[in-house]
């Protein structure tokens, strides 16, 4: 389904991104780990296509397309969605609005007619139930005054209702109290299916007792430097990071 | 550039839609101002003598004095005498059926989403639509007039209400009240009339929509909206020009009486021709706008939506006389591309427990400039005044620029005077995230812009907030940031 091939990224004059290459299959769920500004959220902006930074070398296949060529807003609507590490308000703007535009943009580049009103208010009701939110927040704009926790959950809600192919969600966990992080994380699985795939980018090997991942990886200084199984996040929740930044940096 | 720049750019470039010119044979008088074409307009107009005395006087005084420049705006120097001060499409006449009308002329209003047919219109609003310096056409007039109620031109109710028009005309915006003013009741074309008589709900919106077709063309409108004790009107004003590279200019006076329990609605979505992206062309408007809430309880609100015009000038006002009254003025103003307008509001307190709200929203794009300038005043004798004002500036870029200019005058203790203030800019990352959600950046933008104008929008009424609401969106086309 993805396939990231040395992809190289560039922040004013800056490496961030030293060639990665990351295959996701149909059906896996990846969790990508790593120390504080290693690259996991640059990856992540680069997926969904975020280009206030330079992709100088490498490719990024979508279901066989070359990913760059599409503008973020097609990606999405071709079934890539970000859950944002910081998930922006926009004042003004109600959840329902923008959620109908979401999903009706969606709609239309699948040549499909916009949800009648009727249908999308119960598909609302529906997937709230999904991640337990809050009737209110869904009344509210979009962000607006939420609360850490209720952003994120905020993005599940999004996710589940967009049902998208290829879900990205860049520390949706950090912040939530535990009931949150099951609620969140039982989010994820039921979206899991034979034709999905997930990426999770987390610091905690908490959230993948809840999310059992397929893959598990460690990006380090803009590279992916360790990949394995769900043993290894375990073995970093014993030992951080430490014998890792020694392995890679004694090779350098 | 930019990421920034270039989605703004995108977004702000959009063609203006009603730029078309008709072919409509005109008559127009020579250029120039002076008592001579003073006298010709009121001829052509077959006006009786003391309505071409008090444009003389008008005219006198306009001569004393010059064009305010105490507004955030750079005005180019405009020659007065070359500009016509009256055109008309010709056969002109007084259409009794629309078989008279030239049918170009309706083809106009057709295009302008206005059509002039009773059949085909919005079931519930009465139209006059202006063409150049005379009304073309009035609907619904023997519908309205069952209830008592007077839906003219200016120029018939100067013809036929001549006691009406005498002792309310100038009551509100005497002539020598500014620049403007005075111009405009020297020349004044043609404009709506309206009143409504004691105990009447007016059943439909009224609306008046003003289109300039000639060029070299100053349009002088002139309305007056009479509303008795007990009465409920609602009027909408609309207005466009076409493409010209040069500038007219445009300069009306509104007033409108509100007596004991009246309710007076005032609604406007003002898109004349706003130049090229160059800042090429365009109308200046300039515009007085007042109602007096005379009568105990009476209330009037103007709700605007500007997003045409070159440059701006207008402060749709209240004076707050009767006991209880209320003042309300919503606006939405954006500015795109080398777009000014300095627009605003007075809210004069007089009588006792009167209250004012002040909702403004300016939206700034390209490289204009937008102000707020607004005056509270609370006179001694206005016990318990209230008012509360909230002006919000949104920026589309970072060459763009806005202004607020409040003036507090307040004069009795008891009285109660908030004002509220923001700036902020869409950001990137806002229409990023609609952007990844499958919302592309236009859409995005329109979202933005309507939920932060959504206050004054809900004001308008129904069938006009979704127009107002695509005219945001096709103004700030090809502009994000
Ligand atoms: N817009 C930007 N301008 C300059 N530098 C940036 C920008 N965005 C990211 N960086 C830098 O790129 C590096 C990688 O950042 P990134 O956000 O991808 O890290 P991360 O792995 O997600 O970290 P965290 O675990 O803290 O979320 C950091 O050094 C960061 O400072
Ligand atoms: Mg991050």
């Amino acid at each position: 389904m993805l396939d990231i091939k040395d992809l190289r990224v560039k922040i004013e004059d800056k490496e961030i991104l030293k060639g990665i290459n990351l295959s996701v299959r149909a059906g896996e769920v990846h969790a990508i780990m790593g120390p504080n500004g290693s690259g996991k959220s640059t990856l992540a902006s680069a997926l969904a296509g975020r280009n206030y930074f330079d992709i100088t070398h490498g490719k990024i296949l979508y279901e066989g397309k070359d990913l760059t060529e599409l503008t973020p807003e097609d990606r999405a609507r071709a079934g890539i969605f970000l859950g944002f590490q910081y998930p922006v308000e926009i004042p003004g703007v109600s959840m329902v609005n923008f959620l109908r535009a979401a999903i009706n943009s969606k709609r239309e580049y699948r040549g499909e007619k916009p949800l009648p009103a009727g249908d999308f208010l119960k598909l609302m009701r529906e997937k709230k139930k999904v991640v337990e939110i809050n009737s209110d927040l869904t009344n509210r704009s979009v962000n607006e005054g939420f609360s850490g926790g209720e952003k994120k959950k905020n993005e599940i809600f999004q996710m589940a209702l967009l049902e998208p192919k290829l879900a990205i969600l860049d520390e949706t966990d950090s912040g939530l109290d535990i009931d949150a992080l099951r609620i969140v994380a039982n989010g994820v699985n039921k979206l899991r299916s034979p034709e999905n795939a997930t990426i999770v980018i987390t610091h905690y090997q908490r959230l993948l007792d809840y999310i059992v991942p397929d893959f598990v990886h460690v990006l380090y200084k803009g590279r992916i430097v360790k990949s394995g199984d769900k043993k290894l996040a375990k073995e970093l929740e014993e030992h951080g990071y430490d014998w890792i930044k020694q392995e890679v940096d004694l090779k350098a | 550039m930019t990421d920034q720049e270039k989605i703004l750019n995108e977004v702000t470039d959009n063609d203006y839609k009603f730029g078309f010119h008709s072919k409509i044979e005109t008559e127009t008088i020579p250029k120039g101002l002076n008592e001579d074409v003073i006298r010709l307009i009121s001829a052509k107009k077959e006006e009786p003598g003391w309505m071409t005395e008090s444009r003389l006087k008008a005219f006198r005084h306009w001569q004393t004095m010059t064009m305010p420049d105490w507004a955030h705006l750079q005005i180019p120097d405009i020659d007065y005498q070359d500009i016509i001060y009256y055109a008309a499409p010709k056969k002109e006449a007084k259409y009794q059926s629309l078989d008279e009308v030239d049918p170009e002329l309706i083809d106009t209003f057709n295009r302008l989403g206005i059509p002039l047919e009773e059949q085909k219109q919005l079931a519930g609003v009465a139209v006059d639509a202006v063409m150049d310096s005379v009304s073309v056409k009035t609907t619904f007039q023997d519908t309205l007039a069952e209830l008592g109620i007077i839906f003219c031109s200016f120029s018939e109710a100067v013809k036929n209400h001549p006691d009406l028009v005498q002792k309310y005309m100038g009551s509100v915006v005497p002539y020598t009240d500014n620049f403007f003013a005075a111009l405009n009741s020297a020349v004044f074309s043609d404009g709506s009339f309206c009143y409504i008589p004691k105990g009447i709900r007016c059943p439909m919106e009224l609306s008046t929509y003003f289109r300039i077709n000639t060029a070299n063309t100053g349009q002088f409108e002139r309305t007056l909206i009479i509303a008795e004790d007990d009465t409920y009107v609602s009027y909408l004003e609309g207005c466009t020009a076409p493409m010209r590279d040069e500038n007219q200019l445009h300069a009306a006076i509104v007033e409108i009486v509100a007596m004991e329990n009246a309710e007076v609605k005032y609604s406007t979505v003002q898109n004349w021709y706003p130049g090229d992206k160059a800042g090429k062309g365009g109308i200046y408007n300039f515009v007085t706008k007042r109602g007096i809430c005379k009568g105990d309880n009476s209330k009037i609100s103007w709700t605007q939506v500007e997003t045409g015009s070159a440059i701006t000038w207008k402060y749709p006002s209240c004076i707050l006389k009767g006991h209880n009254s209320v003042g309300e003025f919503y606006s939405v103003a954006v500015t795109n591309n080398y777009q000014q307008a300095d627009t605003g509001t007075k809210m004069i307190h007089i009588g006792k427990n009167t209250r004012s709200t002040i909702i403004s929203k300016g939206i700034s794009a390209g490289r204009s400039q937008n102000s707020y300038r607004g005056l509270v005043r609370v006179l001694k004798g206005a016990e318990y005044a209230r008012n509360f004002s909230q002006c919000d500036s949104l920026l589309l870029g970072d060459k763009c620029g806005a202004h607020t200019f409040p003036y507090l005058e307040v004069d009795n203790r008891t009285a109660i005077v908030e004002h509220e203030a923001t700036t902020s800019k869409i950001g990137e990352d806002q229409i990023f995230y609609c952007n990844q959600r499958g919302i592309d950046t236009e859409n995005a933008i329109s979202l933005i812009v309507n939920g932060y104008a959504k206050e004054v929008l809900n004001k308008l009424p129904m069938e006009f907030a979704v127009e107002a609401q695509k005219l945001l969106a096709i103004t700030l086309e090809g502009s994000v940031g």
